[in-house]
């Protein structure tokens, strides 16, 4: 791999980084607003509607809470928008171009992926809201629920895929033989997965950490125009980022199954289909506690991702790699 | 431009905020009515928020008394600016029956600046719907912005 500085500030800010992940992701947004105003059977908002509140809350006001430190409060949601643009170049430079990808970049998005919840919780307790501290304990709690059977869900297909750490290697298996997802151990692995996203998304019902109607937005509750606008943002990136991470572990990348350098253009609608899936699933479900949240993820989504792990362990093992289990 | 930018953004996403001010309910289930599938004001970009830091829009409902008169100003120094007021059916704009009450702090614009008077006890939802247009007309009239 040999990068010049240029071109990776130019992957950084503009594609696939920030600026093409602001504008997606802003329209994922509106995509998530639409399909649950359709569910509700509303009409709902036009498409520009998240540009517009973007740029509302980058008009309006900011007040700093009495007692609260200004270089976390401030500090907190820069940071989360850069490691959210961090997280999308990587994620999709390995889909493009899987050969510049470097080695072990799955760690580093792993490590990203941690990174959100530590900025929501310091942004949170930097508010000095008793009620966004609650929010900022729940979002612990909840991250320690799902990370575990997030990790085997990854170590399932690394083990499937004869331990290849690099995206780029991965999205080469599943193009070569078949996507994860098509195979028994994999389709748990991406149940576990997804539900563990589904979480990290804070949708309901692992909303815990937000709750509108019974702690007023929890973690955000405290912050006001721009800063509440680049928490707003971050989140926004993280909608379509989540949905490219399930369809390039999973799902084989936005390549189609087909010949024809054209056909791909389609596999943009996977991620997609994948976030209208979890906003199906958000729309239709109540808020569980945060007990029943760990509980939940401590047994039933764990057994789920171990049984992927164990399976996949045995496909390996056979004399050639069974790829259907 | 830019303020244009600004100005366009804020009359397309009103954000709500509803502040109770010792109402007797009925205004309140009534805010409910814009959200449901019949009149659904998110077409417009109106959503309900829960903390004052996030809203644009005040809506105050109930005659304001004398113990709530503090938390109603206190909402108000909270909002961040650009702001707009909305008294929200009789009571906050009059008092109407309680108005000869013992516990009565006079009407909202007596405390606060109002830029919007939705009037009914309650507002139909026809009413609120027209007091939001003329928020958002009041919106395009600031100069602060």
């Amino acid at each position: 791999m040999n990068l010049s500085a240029g071109w990776i500030i130019f992957y950084l800010l503009v594609f696939p980084g920030f600026l093409f992940t602001t504008v997606v992701g802003l329209v994922y947004v509106w995509v998530d607003r639409k399909v649950t105003a359709r569910v509700q059977f509303r009409v709902g908002p036009p498409f520009l509607q998240p540009f517009f509140d973007f740029f509302k809350l980058l008009g309006k006001d900011t007040f700093v809470p009495e007692g609260a430190p200004r270089s976390i409060f401030f500090g907190a949601p820069i940071l989360g928008l850069a490691s959210v643009s961090i997280l999308s170049t990587v994620l999709l430079v390995s889909n493009f171009f899987p050969s510049q990808a470097f080695g072990g970049d799955l760690i580093v998005v792993l490590y990203l992926f941690a990174f959100i919840p530590i900025i929501l919780i310091m942004g949170a307790s930097a508010s000095s809201n008793p009620i966004s501290a609650l929010g900022g304990s729940r979002e612990m709690t909840l991250y320690l629920a799902y990370e575990l059977p997030l990790l085997f869900a990854l170590a399932t297909i690394i083990v499937k895929s004869g331990g290849q750490l690099k995206i780029g290697d991965l999205l080469n298996w599943q193009w070569a033989n078949r996507p994860f997802l098509y195979s028994v151990s994999g389709a748990f692995a991406f149940v576990s997965a997804f539900l563990c996203i589904q979480a990290k998304m804070g949708f309901v019902p692992f909303d815990i950490a937000e709750a509108e109607t019974e702690i007023m937005g929890g973690i955000v509750i405290e912050h006001s125009g721009p800063v509440l606008g680049v928490l707003k943002l971050t989140k926004a990136m993280l909608y379509f980022v989540v949905s490219i991470f399930l369809t390039i572990f999973f799902w084989g990348g936005f390549r189609m199954p087909v010949k024809g350098e054209w056909w791909h253009i389609f596999g943009w609608l996977k991620p997609i289909a994948i976030l209208v899936l979890m906003v199906l699933i958000k729309n239709t479900n109540p808020r569980l506690r945060v007990d029943q949240a760990l509980r939940f993820f401590w047994s039933i989504v764990l057994a789920l991702s171990v049984i992927g792990f164990i399976l996949a362990a045995v496909a390996r093992s056979a004399q050639t790699p069974i790829l259907w289990l | 431009m830019l303020k244009g930018i600004k100005k366009g953004a804020l009359t397309r996403s009103l954000w709500v905020y509803h502040v109770a001010a010792s109402p007797c309910n009925n205004c309140d289930i009534e805010i409910l009515d814009l959200l449901t599938p019949r009149f659904d004001v998110e077409r417009f970009g109106i959503l309900l928020t829960g903390s004052p830091r996030h809203a644009d829009l005040l809506l105050v409902t109930g005659m304001v008394n004398k113990k709530v008169l503090d938390r109603v100003l206190r909402v108000y120094a909270e909002t961040p600016k650009p702001c707009v007021v909305a008294a929200f059916g009789s009571c906050a704009i009059s008092g109407d029956l309680f108005v000869d009450s013992y516990n009565f702090a006079g009407p909202l614009d007596k405390h606060i600046p109002v830029d919007v008077y939705i009037g009914g006890c309650p507002p139909k939802p026809e009413a609120m719907i027209l007091g939001v247009v003329r928020a958002i007309e009041k919106v395009k009239k600031l100069k602060d912005l």
